[in-house]
C-alpha cells in the first residue's frame, strides 16, 4: 500500500515538482541565518538599489535593506504561521467533524448549523477583524486563522465519519465494548485520514495566503519580517521600483503553488482509480 | 403559499439567524478587546480624563451587567445604529452605506467575470482533453489560484498603467475632468477594469478548475450518449446536455464563496484606491477604529446573504428540476 502510494505519488510530475519546491523553501527557512546572517530589518545598502547592484541579488528597499534576506528570513514566519494556524484548524474541525458525524441527532444538527454559519460568514472580514481588535501577533494571527478555516474541514470529516460508522469493523467494535470515544479516535479516524492530510496540505497554502494578506494590509506580527508586509510597503514607491514588491510577490506565489501541487497529488495517489477515471 | 414567497420567506429567516450571530459575535469581540471600552472610546474622541470616561460609561450604559447590553446593542442595530466614529465624527451607518454601491458594483462584476469566464475555459479545457488548450488553461488556472490576490492588482497596475500607460492606475472616475453622459461611463468603466480582472481572476481559476473536472464527468453519462446516438449535432450536446448539467456545482460553491470574493475586493479595493467598503476597512485599519470595522464585518455578512439568495435563484433557473424550497 504505501510502496503503491509512493510510486503513484513519484508518477505525478506536478506533485514531484511540489515537493521539490516546498523543500526548497524548508531548507531556506532553516538555514535563513546561516544565508543570510545579518537582521533582515537592518539597512546594509544603499536605498533603491536595483537588483544585482550593490552586491544585493534581488536589490534594496526604501530603507536599504536586502530584498534578498528578507525573502529568506520571511520564509520562516509564512511556514510558521501556515503549520501552526493549518494544525489548529485541523484540530476543531476533525473535533466537531467526528461529533457530528458520529453521534448525530440533534448535537450533529446544531454542530453543523454553526459549521455552516461559519462557512457564510465573510472570512477575511473577521480575520481582519480579530487581528486588528486584538493587536497584530503571532498567537492572535495563528488564532485568527485557524477560526476562519476549520469549517470547510469538519464538514468533510462528517460525510466520512457518517459513512464509516455503519460499516461492520465499527460494528464489531461496539459489540466488543469498546467506548465511543476509544472507536472515533482507533477505528474511524484512522481510516478518514487520506481526505484529512489532502485538506491539511491545501489549508496550509491558503493559510500562507491570508497571512500575506494580513501583513500586505499592515496586520502582520511587527517583529517578523514576512512577504506580505514587504509587498504592502514597497506599493507606494511601485513606479520607481517594481522590484520591492516583485520578489516577495513570487515567493508567495512559488510557495503557494508547491503546496497546492503537493496536495493535488495526494489527492491523486490517495485515490488512484479517480485519477485513472479523469484521465482516460 | 406560493414557492416563491415560501422560498424567500425561508431565506429571510435563515438570513437573521446569520445576521443574529454575526450581531453577538460583535458584541463578544468589543468586550473581548484589550482595554476597556469606556476608554478606548474617550481615548478616540480625544479626552481621557477620569469624569469624561464616568459619563460615556453611563451614557453607553456600560456600567449595566452584560446581558443588559446586549439587549441594548441588538436595539440599536435593528434601528439600524451601528455606531459612531469618533475617527471621522459620523455615524459608522452613514459611512457603510456611502461605500456600499462601489463594493456591490465591483464584487458582483468580478462574480460575473469570474463565472462566465471560469464555465467558458473550463468546457473548454473538458473538450480538448490532454490537448494544448487544455494544457494551456490547466496551467494558467493553477498559477492564478496560488497567486496574492493584492499582488496581482499591483503588477497589472505596473504593466498596463505605468509600462503602457493604458488604463488609470487608480480611483473611481478621473478627478476633475467633468465628464458627463457616455464619456462618464466609459472613464468609470476604465477605471473598474482592473480592480475587476484582479478580483475576477483568482476565482475565474478555481471556477475553470471545477468545470473541467465537472464537465468531463457529465461527458461521460449515459444521457449524453444518447444525445449523440439520437445524430444531436456536438453544439447541442455540448450546450444543452453538458454545460447546463457541468454547470450545477459550480454555482453551489460559487455561493458557498461569496464571502471569500468579498473578503478579496478589500484587498483590490485597497490596492486600486476604489472607494468602497475595503478601501474604508483598510483605512480602519490603518486608525483602529473597531467601530467602523465590526460594521464593515455586519454589511458584508448582509451582502453574503444576498450573493447566496442570487445563486439560488440562479440554480433553479438553469435546472427546472430544483424546486425552490428549503
Amino acid at each position: 500500500m504505501t510502496r503503491d502510494f509512493l510510486l503513484a505519488f513519484a508518477r505525478n510530475k506536478g506533485a514531484v515538482i511540489g515537493l521539490a519546491i516546498v523543500a526548497v523553501i524548508i531548507l531556506m527557512a532553516v538555514f535563513a541565518d546561516v544565508l543570510y546572517p545579518q537582521d533582515p530589518w537592518d539597512m546594509v545598502g544603499l536605498p533603491f538599489a536595483p537588483p544585482m547592484t550593490d552586491g544585493m541579488l534581488m536589490g534594496s528597499d526604501m530603507l536599504g535593506r536586502d530584498i534578498a534576506a528578507g525573502i529568506v528570513h520571511g520564509a520562516r514566519v509564512s511556514l510558521l504561521i501556515g503549520l501552526t494556524s493549518t494544525l489548529a484548524a485541523v484540530f476543531i474541525g476533525v473535533l466537531i467533524g467526528a461529533i457530528a458525524g458520529y453521534y448525530g441527532g440533534w448535537l450533529g444538527d446544531l454542530l453543523m448549523r454553526f459549521t455552516e454559519l461559519f462557512q457564510t460568514i465573510p472570512n477575511f472580514v473577521l480575520v481582519v477583524v480579530i487581528v486588528a481588535i486584538f493587536t497584530p501577533s503571532l498567537t492572535s494571527i495563528v488564532t485568527a486563522i485557524a477560526l476562519v478555516s476549520w469549517a470547510p474541514l469538519a464538514r468533510l470529516v462528517r460525510g466520512e465519519v457518517l459513512s464509516l460508522r455503519s460499516r461492520e469493523f465499527v460494528q464489531a467494535a461496539v459489540t466488543c465494548g469498546q467506548s465511543n470515544g476509544t472507536i472515533i479516535v482507533k477505528q474511524i479516524l484512522p481510516n478518514c485520514l487520506s481526505p484529512i492530510i489532502v485538506s491539511a496540505s491545501l489549508m496550509v497554502a491558503t493559510a500562507i495566503l491570508l497571512e500575506s494578506s494580513l501583513s500586505f494590509l499592515g496586520l502582520g506580527d511587527p517583529n517578523a519580517m514576512s512577504w506580505g508586509f514587504m509587498v504592502g510597503s514597497a506599493r507606494t514607491v511601485l513606479r520607481q521600483a517594481w522590484w520591492m514588491s516583485f520578489f516577495p510577490g513570487v515567493a508567495i506565489l512559488v510557495t503557494v503553488l508547491g503546496l497546492n501541487l503537493i496536495g493535488e497529488g495526494l489527492n491523486d495517489a490517495f485515490n488512484p482509480r479517480l485519477r485513472r477515471k479523469r484521465t482516460a | 403559499m406560493p414557492p416563491m414567497l415560501q422560498f424567500l420567506l425561508s431565506r429571510l429567516v435563515k438570513a437573521v439567524l446569520v445576521l443574529g450571530v454575526v450581531v453577538i459575535l460583535n458584541f463578544l469581540l468589543i468586550h473581548a478587546a484589550p482595554g476597556d471600552p469606556a476608554t478606548v472610546m474617550a481615548g478616540e474622541a480625544g479626552a481621557a480624563d477620569q469624569a469624561f470616561v464616568d459619563q460615556l460609561r453611563t451614557q453607553f450604559g456600560l456600567d449595566q451587567p452584560l446581558y443588559v447590553q446586549l439587549g441594548t446593542y441588538v436595539g440599536h442595530i435593528v434601528q439600524g445604529d451601528l455606531g459612531f466614529s469618533f475617527r471621522q465624527q459620523r455615524p459608522v451607518a452613514d459611512l457603510l452605506l456611502e461605500r456600499l454601491p462601489a463594493t456591490v458594483v465591483l464584487t458582483l462584476s468580478a462574480f460575473v467575470l469570474a463565472l462566465v469566464g471560469g464555465v467558458a475555459l473550463g468546457l473548454l479545457a473538458a473538450l480538448n482533453v490532454g490537448k494544448w488548450a487544455d494544457s494551456a488553461i490547466t496551467v494558467v488556472a493553477l498559477l492564478s489560484y496560488a497567486t496574492p490576490i493584492y499582488w496581482v492588482g499591483l503588477m497589472l497596475v505596473l504593466v498596463f498603467s505605468v509600462n503602457l500607460g493604458w488604463l488609470p492606475a487608480f480611483g473611481y472616475e478621473t478627478i476633475g475632468a467633468g465628464y458627463s453622459g457616455v464619456e462618464k461611463l466609459a472613464d468609470i468603466g476604465s477605471h473598474m477594469f482592473l480592480p475587476v480582472v484582479t478580483l475576477g481572476l483568482f476565482y475565474m481559476a478555481v471556477y475553470t478548475r471545477m468545470m473541467r473536472a465537472s464537465a468531463l464527468e457529465v461527458a461521460s453519462m449515459d444521457f449524453v450518449k444518447t444525445a449523440r446516438a439520437k445524430g444531436q449535432t456536438e453544439w447541442n450536446i455540448v450546450t444543452r446536455h453538458v454545460l447546463r448539467n457541468a454547470i450545477l456545482p459550480i454555482l453551489t460553491v460559487a455561493g458557498i464563496q461569496a464571502g471569500q470574493l468579498i473578503g478579496g475586493s478589500i484587498l483590490v479595493e485597497s490596492v486600486f484606491a476604489w472607494p468602497g467598503l475595503g478601501r474604508l476597512t483598510f483605512d480602519a485599519v490603518l486608525q483602529r477604529d473597531y467601530q467602523v470595522l465590526l460594521g464593515v464585518f455586519f454589511v458584508t455578512s448582509v451582502l453574503v446573504i444576498a450573493f447566496n439568495i442570487l445563486t439560488d435563484l440562479l440554480y433553479v433557473l438553469i435546472d427546472p428540476r430544483v424546486e425552490i424550497t428549503t
